[in-house]
């Protein structure tokens, strides 16, 4: 079974079959495919040493942790907003990674300001998904389309959501976007660079996507090809985990303010971070418990 | 003697009029139906519908056209059920517009979904925690039984069936009534609870928001039953004034609970002028589209209707106070939905990213010439279902059998 039938099979049958759906994922995940890692072996070499760079502690936890069951592990976040310069390579890296049109964002990076002239300060505040333990927009979904993974990312079946957009009204986050199928080569650049803007525009709405592990080609039509017409957001970037790579916002966050790892694990980074008395959630009031943490 | 009853009905404007509006009618057709092809084919790029902002005018007008289905059902139910024999001639007209204006509602809110051709795993996989999944079902089992109400009624009165058949059809027919009651409370409300359930959104997550549906729905559906009563039917003699001065009492009765619940859901929460709930209710006062609420709502569906109907008990003029409510009340529906999306859930995140191709990460919206030419096009065919049910169906605009019994 290749991966993209698994996921379409695993969508389908995931609120059908409930708790047996789980263990497929689970057994899945624990004899991976010939193409995927169990191991780095160049990260072996690297000694683990006092004052490395966070991104090879983080690796290296990655790895720990993919080695375990799926449902051993509870992925989480952890965002320093002291650090973050507010450059958005983590929203740039996201839109790269997953081939978002434009009008879909998983992680735009609010820019805040506070006081007035001339005592002012400014903060950063990058949005993902905050993949919240007690999601609200999960229940709303009137086909279950959407649910919390045993590792507690919630997705989306591109291939059962109906466009509906409840989900995006319940996000307190406001985290979902939908799809309405416009691309980058419309509204091009005019002048001398027209034609090169149009040309890569096109050439950019060809790429397919790999949300999920599958291959998703987008296209609109009285049936769209999804995830047109579907509700995207952060996937945590469940399909780069399985081949042992960070999500892409993490590895191209030039301030190393963006934390990832296994929240099931008290060693790893993000656990941490994450328990620090400068740590906080946004809505906590509201009982979502998100699984992405700020330090101020 | 069906087709002089047909002839009468439409016979009841001039010539002219007819004309003017089967005009009317076809233009809004070809412009609809273009609407409907152009949604076919690129979905809802076309709208104003954003990311942050993801219904608009179709869901609006999907919660009006529903809520007229349930108060025109409610009405005729209550009819059946608690026997109310004076207003037994208008519980067909009743019932049959609830048949007529749900289809509308649904070919919208269907119009809305990004995939259209979904929408049965609602059907096949429904998640029944979701309180949307509650309302395709509701609608559905409503569906049939206004169906099956419909033909029952007319069975009981085809001149073969014997006094006995026809007093078990009338029979039958109360029992569906009994169940569609609450069949029909519970999607009217819980169209309402559908929005009011939403913890995130602190303008719809309030009790009061699917009993204010279901007044609306009741307010709306029997002000549309009294106007189409008021111009459509064929006999104007002391019977109908009769019912037409009952039904004006009725819709001003409802215009006004209806009001006084508005006024305790904007009030309650801003009194004192401070919380988010407070800039949410001036957004609707003062806002943007000021004049949805204050000329099209305030004005014309609620103080020219009291007036209309306080003073005066000509039918006529009864029936264009009932018009006026059954209209003007998309606008409550617009300003449910709409400004409980208009505000940043965090602040900021209007500017955070912004999208120069479609422009779906904005909290301003406006209905595109697309998304009404859609409308009008759903109105369209809603216009073309009742004329070709009253056609199949004459004895919608014949008092049942039952009425007989009136005084005995």
């Amino acid at each position: 079974m290749d991966r993209r039938s698994f996921v379409k099979i695993g969508g389908l049958l995931g609120g059908a079959l409930g708790a047996a759906d789980l263990l497929i994922i689970g057994d899945a995940l624990a004899n991976p495919p010939a193409d995927q890692k169990t191991s780095l072996p160049v990260l072996e070499r690297v000694k683990a040493e006092p004052g490395e760079d966070v991104l090879i502690r983080m690796q290296r936890e990655l790895v720990r942790a993919m080695n375990k069951p799926i449902e051993k592990r509870r992925w989480g976040m952890v965002i320093d907003t002291r650090k973050c310069v507010g450059c958005h390579s983590c929203n740039v890296g996201c839109i790269m990674e997953n081939k978002l049109p434009p009008g879909v964002v998983y992680r735009p990076v609010i820019d805040l300001e506070t006081g007035s002239y001339p005592n002012v300060g400014r903060k950063f505040v990058p949005r993902p998904c905050m993949h919240c333990s007690n999601p609200p927009c999960v229940p709303v979904c009137p086909v279950k389309a959407t649910w919390q993974r045993p590792d507690g990312a919630v997705v989306i079946d591109y291939d059962v959501c109906i466009g509906c957009r409840y989900c995006i009204t319940a996000c307190p986050y406001q985290a979902r976007t939908f799809d309405f199928g416009e691309n980058w080569d419309s509204k091009a650049a005019a002048g001398k660079d027209g034609p090169l803007a149009l040309q890569t525009g096109r050439k950019y709405a060809r790429e397919p996507s790999f949300e999920y592990g599958a291959l998703w080609h987008r296209s609109e039509g009285v049936i769209p090809g999804s995830p047109v017409g579907n509700a995207r957001k952060c996937t945590f970037c469940v399909h780069r985990l399985e081949h042992r790579q960070l999500p892409m916002c993490v590895t191209t966050c030039i301030g190393r303010s963006t934390f990832f790892g296994d929240l099931n694990d008290p060693t790893t980074l993000v656990s941490q971070l994450a328990v620090q008395n400068n740590a906080i959630s946004l809505k906590p009031e509201l009982g979502t418990s998100p699984k992405v943490f700020y330090l101020l | 003697m069906a087709v002089s009853s047909v002839s009468s009905v439409v016979g009841t404007a001039s010539p002219a009029l007819r004309r003017l509006f089967w005009a009317l009618w076809i233009l809004a057709a070809i412009i609809g139906g273009i609407g409907f092809i152009e949604r076919l084919l690129h979905g809802d790029q076309a709208t104003d519908f954003s990311s942050y902002i993801p219904w608009g005018l179709w869901v609006a007008g999907y919660i009006y056209f529903s809520g007229l289905s349930a108060g025109a059902f409610l009405l005729a139910a209550a009819i059946y059920v608690f026997k109310i024999r004076v207003l037994e001639p208008i519980s067909r007209l009743a019932l049959l517009l609830a048949a007529v204006t749900l289809p509308i509602g649904l070919l919208l809110i269907g119009f809305d979904l990004g995939h259209l051709e979904r929408a049965i795993l609602v059907i096949i996989r429904p998640q029944f925690h979701s309180m949307m999944a509650w309302m395709v079902w509701l609608y559905t089992t409503y569906l049939i039984l206004v169906a099956a109400m419909l033909w029952l009624s007319y069975r009981s009165d085809q001149p073969g069936r014997g006094p006995e058949a026809a007093t078990r059809d009338r029979a039958r027919l109360r029992v569906l009534a009994i169940i569609g009651f609450p069949l029909a409370i519970g999607f009217a409300g819980g169209v309402g609870a559908l929005f009011a359930t939403l913890a995130a959104r602190e303008f719809w997550h309030s009790s009061l928001f699917p009993i204010f549906f279901l007044v609306g729905a009741l307010t709306s559906g029997t002000a549309l039953v009294t106007a189409v009563f008021a111009w459509q039917w064929p006999r104007r003699d002391a019977a109908w004034k009769d019912i037409m001065t009952i039904m004006g009492r009725t819709v001003l009765v409802l215009v006004l609970v209806d009001f006084m619940l508005e006024l305790a859901e904007f009030m309650t929460p801003s009194w004192y002028q401070i919380g988010s709930f407070y800039e949410l209710t001036r957004y609707v006062l003062f806002g943007p589209y000021w004049y949805v609420f204050w000329i099209v709502h305030l004005l014309l569906g609620v103080i020219v209707p009291i007036v209309l109907l306080a003073k005066n008990r000509s039918p006529i003029i009864t029936g264009v106070a009932a018009g006026l409510v059954a209209i003007t009340f998309f606008a409550v529906r617009l300003n449910l939905v709409i400004p409980g999306l208009v505000t940043p859930e965090l602040r900021g995140l209007e500017r955070a990213y912004s999208d120069p191709i479609g422009n779906r990460l904005t909290f301003a919206y406006f209905p595109t010439w697309f998304e009404w030419q859609v409308l009008l096009g759903a109105l369209a065919f809603g216009v073309a279902l009742w004329y070709v049910l009253i056609r199949l169906f004459p004895q919608v605009f014949s008092s049942p059998a039952q009425s007989s019994e009136v005084g005995q």
